[in-house]
């Protein structure tokens, strides 16, 4: 992580949604981070309430009820969407980061092209794979059940 | 330094994620459309089905592969998320360690769950 340099972080969590012109790369970005937060949060308490598995059949089947019924059920499709948007567009920030999808360095000419132009297609790419995804998660929670 | 090493095991972390976490979303969550590794029929969930999973070795090493590598990577954005707002640095070392115990606690924890799942799975 690279140190602050006497900048501090001004805007804090509003600048995650706004503080200057975003662009959709921006908005991509707060997602992956709301989510990822929401993930985290679901993890942890998954942890402790699936441990009961360990203490027999009684204890799981006890755990498992508390955490059942339609508001569970709409709260764990919520997690499956979080889960299809932060995998896909991680896998689309793991290949930026390794220099895929960025195009190549070019002279600043006008009109000046960014790697935002060369990165567009594959966030809409992986927009349209997640929301596949979203739509199969929804039909197999709601309707094939 | 050795921020960009904890960047590049985030990273790491990600990708087994992406990999494990995947294949439990389809067994957990796409059981109608896919139905794998839910040999008793039913809900994913059914005691049977968690038997039957918790008895392969497999399944038991995958699982604490996954709660390793989901802790790190969650907490450990956690950490740079939180970092970036720039608290004073004797906040950050108390953030770091406080990270750091409820992520070696839940791997504990986890962990254990885990293996005796398996031990009481295999006595099944």
């Amino acid at each position: 992580m690279v140190k602050d340099r006497g900048h501090p972080n001004r805007l804090g969590i509003w600048g995650w949604f706004g503080g200057g012109s975003w662009g959709p790369d921006r908005y991509l970005y707060s997602l992956h981070r709301v989510t990822g937060l929401g993930l985290l949060l679901y993890f942890l308490l998954h942890i402790v309430v699936t441990s009961s598995r360990a203490l027999g059949q009684g204890a799981w089947e006890e755990s498992m009820a508390r955490v059942s019924g339609p508001v569970f059920m709409l709260g764990e499709y919520l997690v499956f969407v979080a889960f299809a948007f932060h995998a896909i567009n991680g896998v689309r920030l793991l290949f930026a980061e390794l220099g895929y999808g960025i195009g190549k360095p070019i002279e600043p000419i006008y009109p000046y092209r960014t790697c935002l132009d060369d990165q567009r297609p594959w966030a809409l790419g992986a927009l349209v794979l997640i929301a596949a995804l979203i739509v199969v998660g929804a039909l197999d929670f709601f309707v094939w059940h | 330094m050795r921020d960009q090493k904890l960047w590049t095991w985030h990273l790491a972390a990600g990708a087994i994620i992406l990999v494990l976490l995947g294949l439990h979303m389809v067994i957990m969550h796409l059981d109608a459309l896919v139905g794998i590794f839910n040999p008793a029929g039913g809900h994913p969930i059914d005691w049977a089905n968690v038997v039957a999973r918790g008895q392969s070795l497999a399944f038991t090493a995958t699982y604490i592969l996954l709660l390793g590598a989901g802790l790190f990577h969650g907490l450990y954005g956690l950490r740079n998320i939180l970092f970036e707002l720039d608290p004073a640095p004797p906040l950050k070392r108390a953030l770091s360690w406080v990270l750091l115990l409820v992520g070696v606690g839940l791997f504990i924890l986890g962990t254990w769950a885990a293996w005796v799942g398996h031990q009481v799975a295999s006595m099944t």
